[in-house]
């Protein structure tokens, strides 16, 4: 066990993978929030080197690229939701920032830190898997900087694994710009409003035009070691008409495609129905929007 | 644990310390710079005693390295004595009484400093929603409620 014994804040996204790539055991840090608990509470232990990346200017900014929103990983969630982009492309963002933690943390907290924590009840992985995010990964390769970018579900393994090289940083988050007549919801249930972890989540998107929903995506949180596809759900909403009936056999198709376990925040048999009952409302809620 | 040398701008004056690196910002104003005003409540960011503002941005210092406040402007509760918005809380929480055993106090002024830079005029439920990351144990928030919202509507005696 070697203890922490360096501490390096480059000022460059290839200085910075260059570093990784030399000395290896690094503990990356961005906004904190995370790290500094799980490292009180003796649940991470600090590598050899911290590395702080928050001196790197290409971690940060949001920007319009093409078909494309590029969220860089340094982006607060304050920032998120304060941005004009986001505000006009991406609410469910803004919306599901609203339910994250408290504005001291919301201020502090990255984008990037919350998709490399990779918590099964990470605030803003359902809404970025209904919004078919994918993250942009960087390191040296050949002695130049590579970017690869791969998409969300593919990256999470389990509760606090993802598919980061060792060498490899988070830069940013690639989210494509809704089409016309993109509707979305993110429902998040806990005990309390303010800084609780979700027992579950729900989101839900896709396009509605005479009230047919299609391309349609439904996301899930806290069912699962990561967040994940409402795949079947997503199936018995495709291209049909958001009616009664379709709602209630997505409710039912959401009930049974999870397999939650039952721990502090809530049981399994709960967590189903409540799976059922909120996917059925924030459905009933879409249906309604003109 | 190797010790990294910062250069920060505290309540105004350039400071220069030498901090361990998994030091928080909050063990850092506490127990280097000794300005004790920032509390210690829960060491996980849930109840906000040790709110501060990090270049004019309102976050939680137990949640805070100490060595990301270098090349930083750090405001604390003691910060605010020569802040006009500050002033203006810190008399309203004593008019409305919002003050009992006082620990939560500093970092309630400085989150409603935050909420008031953000939004001159919320409405008390806006309010709420701003300080819901700072706990009270002793009055129930409704008097911390008057105090801001005075200030919001202008009604500071």
């Amino acid at each position: 066990m070697t203890a922490l014994d360096n501490y390096v804040a480059p000022t460059s996204l290839e200085e910075a993978v260059e570093q990784l790539l030399e000395l290896g055991e690094v503990t990356i840090l961005a906004g904190g929030t995370d790290l500094m608990p799980q490292a009180n509470a003796g649940r991470v232990k600090f590598k050899r080197t911290l590395m702080n990346i928050r001196r790197i200017p290409e971690l940060r900014g949001i920007a319009r690229e093409g078909d494309e929103i590029r969220i860089g990983a340094l982006a607060t969630i304050s920032e998120i939701m304060a941005h004009p982009l986001v505000r006009e492309h991406l609410p469910l963002l803004v919306s599901a920032g609203d339910h994250f933690a408290s504005n001291q943390i919301r201020n502090a907290g990255t984008l990037g830190g919350n998709v490399c924590n990779a918590s099964p009840a990470g605030d803003t992985l359902v809404p970025l898997m209904v919004l078919g995010a994918s993250v942009e990964l960087a390191s040296m390769l050949d002695d130049k900087l590579y970017r690869r970018t791969m998409q969300l579900p593919e990256f999470f393994v389990g509760p606090g694994k993802t598919r980061l090289a060792t060498a490899e940083l988070l830069a940013a988050v690639r989210i494509p710009v809704p089409p016309q007549g993109f509707v979305a919801r993110f429902h998040k249930f806990g005990t309390r409003p303010a800084l609780d972890i979700s027992a579950i989540s729900i989101g839900v998107g896709g396009v509605l035009k005479n009230g047919v929903f299609s391309d349609v995506r439904v996301a899930f949180g806290a069912v699962a070691p990561t967040p994940v596809c409402g795949c079947a759900t997503e199936e018995a909403l495709e291209g049909k008409k958001l009616d009664a009936a379709t709602i209630a056999a997505a409710a039912v198709a959401a009930r049974d495609e999870v397999h939650p376990i039952s721990d502090v925040r809530a049981s399994d048999w709960y967590r189903k129905e409540m799976i059922h009952n909120m996917t059925k409302r924030i459905l009933e809620d879409v249906s309604t929007t003109h | 644990m190797s010790q990294q040398l910062i250069n920060l701008t505290l309540n105004g004056v350039p400071t220069k310390v030498s901090v361990p690196v998994d030091m928080s910002a909050l063990e850092m104003i506490r127990n280097v710079t000794g300005l004790t005003g920032t509390k210690y409540g829960c060491g996980e960011g849930e109840c906000g005693a040790c709110t501060i503002l990090l270049d004019g941005v309102s976050l939680n210092s137990c949640l805070l390295f100490a060595v990301e406040c270098d090349g930083r402007q750090v405001t604390t509760i003691e910060g605010l004595a020569s802040d006009p918005l500050g002033l203006r809380i810190e008399k309203a929480f004593v008019e409305a009484g919002a003050v009992q055993c006082g620990f939560c106090t500093p970092g309630m002024v400085v989150q409603a400093r935050q909420l008031l830079q953000d939004n001159p005029h919320p409405t008390r439920e806006e309010i709420q929603r701003g300080i819901e990351g700072n706990l009270c144990r002793c009055t129930g928030y409704v008097k911390i409620i008057d105090a801001i919202e005075a200030i919001a509507v202008g009604k500071e005696s």
